[in-house]
């Protein structure tokens, strides 16, 4: 391991996945563009979570974050091959994946 | 280890796996016999969840009890009824496809799952077992835009507020150290000083399960989605999974988070104002007969927070009996919905039920029960459900909230009598297609339910009894 690495705190990783967050949830209801890009930002989310349970589970020295981050992985892997399916069934029925374009009901 | 524990969720989830290998080998179109199979998968896990034993399994992740009982039988009668509904209209509709009994059934699984969560590993993986197998129910009209349409919204929506829990979940765990409900009760009341972060965590996990339950302001989806999504879908979705989340937040809340009360109280208190009074108001321009009853499911999960705000055991019991209450009621009003049909196609306007007091008096009497009922009319289910959580929420010294719920009743009862009045004063237009003898089942034996809910207030109340005493122990 290179010198310093071990002696990173615990804050970095917590700046990290904050920032991940942010990010996340800004994609969603910033983006007028379309909708792989909000699926991009789920997944951030997802991530942000991650790093915050491997952080935490280090730092506390109890495995079970680490266990539950691979459940998270498995969890995010098919989460995303719902949403693909979904966008694939709108896209064929509507013929564009615009995020503006998912306006038929309203009220 | 006692294993025997999860015994109904195992059972429940191999037949699930039976049911879909015999799906995919048969020949002919299995759809029917698949959905027989799944009911009674269903039936037989419900004798199993009341033969179930009590305690704490599996390296302490998973819990038996009154409580998980209480909950557990519910979801499967809320996914059993649903599937009763849908084996008609998904026929109709051209949808028949076997993976619809399989995908319910995981997602009950999901459910139960949560309903036996003893720590917040369990809390997260039940909670997306449920919502994964739900996405795809609600694209499953998959030809039909409006379909595809509320599973992307859903999709989006559910996900971030998956995301946003996960978020939460992590923040508790590294603040208090531990996962399991019992080390963090410990943690909690140890610490004279609750640490800032764990603070968020606890509201970040309770944003994401509002927003499961779809309490206002996390509400957005739910016309939509409501809207879009096949109607036996939407009677799922607005019964098993609501309940299964509201499981989780009374076992989180008044469990682990129970000594932090006054932390969360106050929101859990403004959340359930806002939606009772958001649910009243912006029911009343809809014109679709979906729509109105998401704003009334708004409006309901509003009053089940009620009891929950109460932080008391009389609270807890309220929200209970609540939750009985409404999904019954809710199933018997989706299986009049999904009775609109004309011609062979359905129809879902709140005019296209003009006259039905002439044309079929049965399930207009029906209707009007679950319409007065949902207003809290005496002797019906909903009025026992209302009174409880009110006289909880009076006692807890919260008259304000009890203020704003009775108000907001007052203003929804002008919605539901509205139905009422066009279904028995309106000209009557043509009458619907005659209704599978399955649907009418489930409309008369709902309306019995809750047309004399009073004969069952005893053994409800006294489950919901033992089951909110389990929260406080």
């Amino acid at each position: 391991m290179l010198p310093g690495i071990a002696n990173v705190g615990l804050g970095p990783y917590l700046t990290v996945s904050a920032a991940l967050l942010v990010l996340g949830v800004f994609g969603i209801f910033l983006n007028r563009k379309n909708v792989i890009t909000i699926m991009m930002s789920i997944e951030l989310i997802l991530l942000a979570g991650e790093i915050n349970l491997v952080a935490f589970s280090s730092a506390l020295g109890d495995l079970s974050g680490q266990v539950f981050t691979l459940f998270v992985l498995t969890v995010a892997a098919a989460e995303a091959a719902i949403g693909l399916a979904i966008v694939t069934v709108y896209f064929r029925n509507r013929g564009s994946i615009q995020v503006e374009d998912v306006t038929l009901m309203k009220g | 280890m006692n294993w025997t524990l999860a015994l109904p969720e195992i059972v429940l989830s191999v037949s699930g796996l039976a049911i879909l290998v015999f799906g995919v080998l048969q020949r002919r179109d299995p759809t029917q016999v698949c959905s027989l199979l799944t009911l009674a998968a269903f039936v037989l896990t419900g004798v199993l969840v009341l033969l179930a034993p009590d305690g704490i399994g599996y390296n302490s992740v998973f819990v038996g009890d009154d409580f998980a009982r209480y909950m557990k039988i519910l979801s499967l009668a809320g996914a059993a009824l649903s599937l009763i509904l849908s084996m008609d209209y998904n026929r109709r509709e051209g949808i028949g496809r076997f993976e619809f009994p399989v995908l319910l059934l995981f997602s009950t699984v999901g459910t139960m799952v949560m309903a036996s969560s003893e720590n917040l590993m369990t809390l997260y993986i039940g909670l997306e077992l449920q919502s994964l197998a739900i996405y795809i129910l609600c694209a499953f009209d998959r030809d039909r835009l409006g379909s595809a349409e509320a599973g992307l919204k859903y999709f989006v929506l559910g996900s971030l507020a998956s995301g946003l829990l996960l978020y939460g979940v992590s923040l508790v765990f590294g603040f208090a150290g531990t996962m399991e409900y019992r080390g963090l009760q410990a943690a909690l009341s140890a610490s004279a000083e609750i640490p800032t972060g764990l603070v968020i965590g606890i509201v970040f996990i309770i944003v994401g399960l509002a927003f499961k339950v779809s309490a206002v302001p996390f509400h957005m989806w739910t016309p939509d989605v409501y809207q879009g999504a096949p109607p036996p879908v939407t009677s799922f979705m607005a019964g098993a999974p609501k309940i299964a989340a509201f499981a989780l937040l009374l076992r989180v809340m008044a469990g682990p988070f129970g000594t932090a009360s006054h932390q969360w109280q106050l929101l859990i208190e403004l959340i359930s104002m806002a939606s009772m009074l958001f649910g009243a108001l912006a029911a009343i321009p809809q014109t679709s007969i979906k729509r109105l009853m998401a704003y009334s499911s708004i409006g309901h999960m509003g009053y089940a927070l009620m009891g929950l705000a109460a932080a008391t055991p009389a609270g807890m019991r309220g929200t209970l009996i609540y939750l009985a209450v409404y999904l019954f009621m809710n199933a018997g009003t989706f299986a009049v919905i999904v009775a609109m049909r004309r011609r062979g196609r359905p129809v879902e306007r709140i005019a296209d039920l003009a006259g039905l007091g002439r044309t079929d008096p049965g399930l207009a009497l029906a209707m009007a029960i679950f319409m007065f009922s949902m207003i809290g009319v005496p002797p019906l289910s909903g009025f026992f459900g209302k009174l409880l959580v009110f006289s909880a929420a009076l006692q807890a010294g919260l008259p304000v909230l009890v203020v704003v719920g009775i108000v907001s009743s007052v203003i929804g009862a002008y919605y539901y009598l509205r139905v009422v009045k066009v279904m028995y004063f309106d000209v009557a237009t043509a009458a619907f297609d005659r209704p599978a003898a399955s649907v009418s089942l489930v409309s008369a034996g709902m309306g019995l339910v809750t047309g004399l809910f009073i004969l069952l207030l005893g053994p409800v109340s006294s489950a919901a009894q033992a089951a909110a005493a389990v929260l406080f122990r």
